[in-house]
């Protein structure tokens, strides 16, 4: 199953709406719900920062007996140092993301602890990519 | 801790799910930083915190937890409500603050998580 959601940078309201809707499916599809949750925190970490960090992005899921794979590709400023966007506390982001009470560094460690793969690809001034994988 | 317990210990009112009322929950988490719940493994906590934006529903659903205790009486969106609902979650508003919150219901018994 190919599933693909569309999400705006900055739009706060939504955010969340894709992972809530992968949730449910993965549900539906009868996951294990140790996994659904891994899946679910990881993909909304990653869809906050497309919301907070860039100006639009796609998330594709792709759900088989194997397992989840999902790719959030954006288009924004990119990531400069990957090693250091992993550091935990290590945050760019403005105080509005902060007031909504994310911004604290702790997304992109967290996405690779619930992760059983994790890649990141970044051009700067281009976009940011996100392979996040899971095993059943 | 039954639910109607904890709502009369913080001096809360419901403002949705009221279903829960006669529900249990043995472990809280009190944090107005969104991405520290997101790190926390257990499921079927009461979230405590003063954060009253979308953002906060949203993170308890992905959290698996059906319960939010929303301290100093900060005002609660329709939206906010509405996706609560959505999700089969109970919201409790308390005029306390997050600390008297806190305190009041780890001394009734309500354990910590880490």
């Amino acid at each position: 199953m190919n599933l693909e959601f569309k999400v705006e940078g900055g739009d706060f309201t939504l955010a969340g709406n894709a992972s809530s809707q992968i949730k449910k499916m993965l549900k539906q599809l009868n996951v294990d719900p140790r996994i659904v949750k891994r899946v679910v925190i990881a993909l909304y970490e990653a869809e906050v920062n497309i919301v907070a960090h860039a100006y639009r992005g796609v998330i594709y899921a792709e759900i088989d007996p194997r397992g989840v794979r999902l790719k959030l590709e954006d288009e924004g400023p990119g990531i400069p140092d990957i090693n250091q966007a992993m550091t935990p506390g290590f945050s760019t982001a403005s105080a509005q993301v902060r007031e909504m009470g994310f911004g604290a560094g702790m997304g992109l460690p967290n996405i690779s602890e619930n992760a059983d793969e994790f890649k990141i690809e970044s051009e700067v001034g281009k976009g940011t990519t996100l392979f996040i994988n899971f095993k059943f | 801790m039954k639910i109607k317990d904890l709502c009369r210990l913080v001096d809360g009112t419901v403002l949705c799910g009221e279903q829960h009322l006669e529900g249990e929950v043995e472990q809280a988490f009190a944090s107005d930083l969104m991405s520290d719940v997101l790190t926390v493994k257990t499921n079927e906590f009461i979230l405590i915190t003063g954060l009253a934006n979308l953002q906060a529903i949203r993170t308890a659903e992905m959290s698996d937890t059906p319960y939010i205790l929303i301290c100093r009486g900060k005002e609660v969106s329709e939206e906010m409500l509405d996706l609560a609902a959505d999700n089969d979650m109970l919201v409790v508003s308390s005029p306390f603050s997050m600390f008297k919150c806190a305190g009041i219901l780890y001394s009734a018994g309500l354990k910590p998580i880490y």
